[in-house]
């Protein structure tokens, strides 16, 4: 009897687990199956890889600039995830290493910014942002983003375990303060930068509503923006959509299946 | 004596100086905004043609039908997706938590992967899968459940649904991870004693997993609530806030405000205010709730 109630409850567990695990997989299947067949295939109901994946690739080229929109995409996330990880980490250092009332005071303020929505700011964000110029660049936007309350609590928090003595022996040794900073505290900790380049990277790469409103210009499209633009038309080809959402997702998709225990790291963040 | 001070001073300076680009940058681009934006929720006007108008645009939101359908829309994503999402993932962490667990590595791979998706590829595939010409549509048909294709997002109880469902398919294994990661830190020891004393799994995830996970399941909930209130890439991309703003949300009603027509940048503020207001407002209600 007891052994039957166990097994049962085994069965419900593996059933639940396999059914969510389908389900997460099946859009991606279906994302890639779609992105190697004809529209006309998906249209009805196609689901094995099909052999339009080169006709595909042909009227992607012909239609839009995937090349451009991928090259501003990496240039604006891989800048933006770079000034992101430097800046926070230096204040997540200087905040725990150089520790005293008034910086953690600065720290709680800066932790209440964490309550703001971005929506909330957007309009004085772009208002401002029009006024110095920085509509339609890499600055303008990266920017909102380099700076995050999130990122410099995870420095903050992971520097906890950063050894004090290895300070003062670089002191006697005669580094600066900086040096200390670049020379040491970096390759010692670069297990947190990984974690932390991971999810920014993520997040700065499948960024939408602000460059949505600071991109407007076509020469500065990154793919979110691209690839949302193939909808607008009256009819949808869905082996083109397919294959420019696969373009955008793998990147992320790839980063994740090789850095997984990084990237939960990351997406745990402070929260240990 | 002397010298110790002076190099206390140095260090301290030197403090200042590693968290001072930060900490500068979002004063600017965070706490200089919100205050802007509150000045300019009290202007009234079209474009950059402001003048002042006192609280009159707070007035005007509750005689406003797109506002109050946004904001039913939001509290109908948050009443229903996210206890939904948290439930379900909460479930799932308890499984892939079990120590007998087989294939552990291969499952929770799968489980977090959605959450290595962009907002937008997760809209895009959600709205093709369900658009008139799309999968669902052609399975249903073929397996004799429906006669006509439907049209899924013109329909306004349909279209909320497939939102849910898309946010709901983003975001569990993201929230997994939080309570995967809580579990790892309760001893296995205390499910080992509800086991001797005869409580089944249904028991121990109530009376065990539940209140010892309540500080991550509050972290949660206010990282979903404050998410839903601005919620905007999937409901652009897959509805845009139709069919008739049945969809709309906050966030996509200050969009089309500042961005779209006739810029109403004082308006928009005023309802910036609204999300602020309602985050500050839910996240004190929850943080009061969970530390009960």
């Amino acid at each position: 009897m007891k052994l039957k109630k166990i097994r049962l409850v085994t069965v419900v567990e593996y059933t639940y687990l396999v059914l969510v695990c389908l389900l997460s997989v099946f859009p991606f299947y279906w994302m890639l199956t779609a992105a190697t067949n004809k529209s006309s295939d998906v249209i009805t109901g196609k689901l094995t890889v099909g052999m339009y994946l080169f006709g595909n690739i042909k009227s992607m080229l012909a239609t839009v600039h995937i090349g451009r929109a991928f090259w501003n995409s990496l240039r604006t996330t891989v800048v933006g995830t770079v000034a992101s990880i430097f800046v926070c980490s230096l204040a997540g250092y200087g905040f725990q290493v150089y520790r005293d009332k008034g910086k953690d005071t600065l720290m709680n303020i800066l932790l209440l910014s964490m309550m703001i929505p971005f929506a909330s700011i957007m309009v004085p964000l772009f208002k401002m942002f029009s006024t110095v110029h920085l509509l339609n660049t890499t600055a303008g936007f990266i920017l909102p983003t380099v700076s995050t309350a999130f990122l410099i609590f995870f420095f903050r928090q992971n520097s906890m375990s950063f050894p004090l003595e290895a300070i003062q022996a670089a002191r006697v040794d005669g580094l600066s303060e900086f040096g200390i900073y670049a020379r040491i505290y970096v390759p010692i900790m670069s297990p947190t930068f990984a974690a932390a380049a991971i999810v920014t990277f993520m997040s700065s790469w499948n960024n939408y509503m602000w460059p949505l409103i600071v991109m407007q210009s076509q020469d500065m499209q990154t793919l979110p923006l691209l690839v949302t633009g193939l909808t607008a038309g009256y009819t949808t080809d869905y082996g083109l959509l397919m294959l420019s959402v696969c373009i955008m997702t793998l990147p992320t998709v790839i980063l994740f299946f090789t850095q997984q225990k990084r990237f939960v790291e990351g997406v745990l963040g402070a929260v240990k | 004596m002397f010298k110790r001070t002076t190099l206390e001073i140095k260090y301290k300076r030197a403090g200042w100086r590693f968290v001072a680009p930060a900490a500068v940058l979002i004063f600017i681009l965070n706490f200089y905004p919100m205050i802007r934006a509150f000045f300019l929720s009290l202007q009234s006007g079209l474009g950059n043609n402001l003048h002042f108008a006192g609280l009159r645009n707070y007035v005007r939101l509750f005689q406003d039908d797109i506002f109050l359908s946004a904001f039913g829309n939001v509290l109908v994503y948050l009443v229903f997706q996210v206890p939904l999402m948290l439930f379900m993932a909460l479930v799932l962490a308890s499984i892939l938590n079990d120590k007998k667990l087989r294939f552990k590595g291969l499952f929770r791979t799968l489980v977090f992967l959605p959450c290595a998706t962009a907002l937008v590829s997760s809209a895009l595939i959600f709205k093709s899968l369900f658009s008139l010409d799309g999968l669902v549509n052609t399975l249903f048909i073929s397996w004799g459940i429906l006669s006509v294709p439907k049209n899924w997002l013109t329909d306004p109880f349909w279209a909320k649904v497939i939102i849910i469902l898309t946010i709901t398919w983003r975001w569990t294994g993201y929230n997994t991870v939080f309570f995967l990661a809580g579990l790892q830190n309760i001893d296995p020891c205390i499910y080992e004693a509800a086991r001797i004393d005869g409580g089944s799994s249904v028991q121990s995830f109530f009376r065990i997993t539940l209140p010892l996970l309540r500080p991550v399941i509050l972290l949660t909930a206010i990282m979903s609530t404050n998410g839903t209130l601005q919620l905007f890439d999937e409901v652009k991309n897959i509805t845009n806030g139709g069919p008739g703003n049945a969809t709309i949300t906050l966030s996509q009603y200050i969009y089309n405000l500042s961005f779209m027509y006739n810029p109403q940048f004082g308006y928009a503020a005023a309802v910036s205010y609204a999300i602020l207001i309602m985050v500050a407002l839910l996240s004190f209600i929850q943080m009061r709730v969970g530390d009960r």
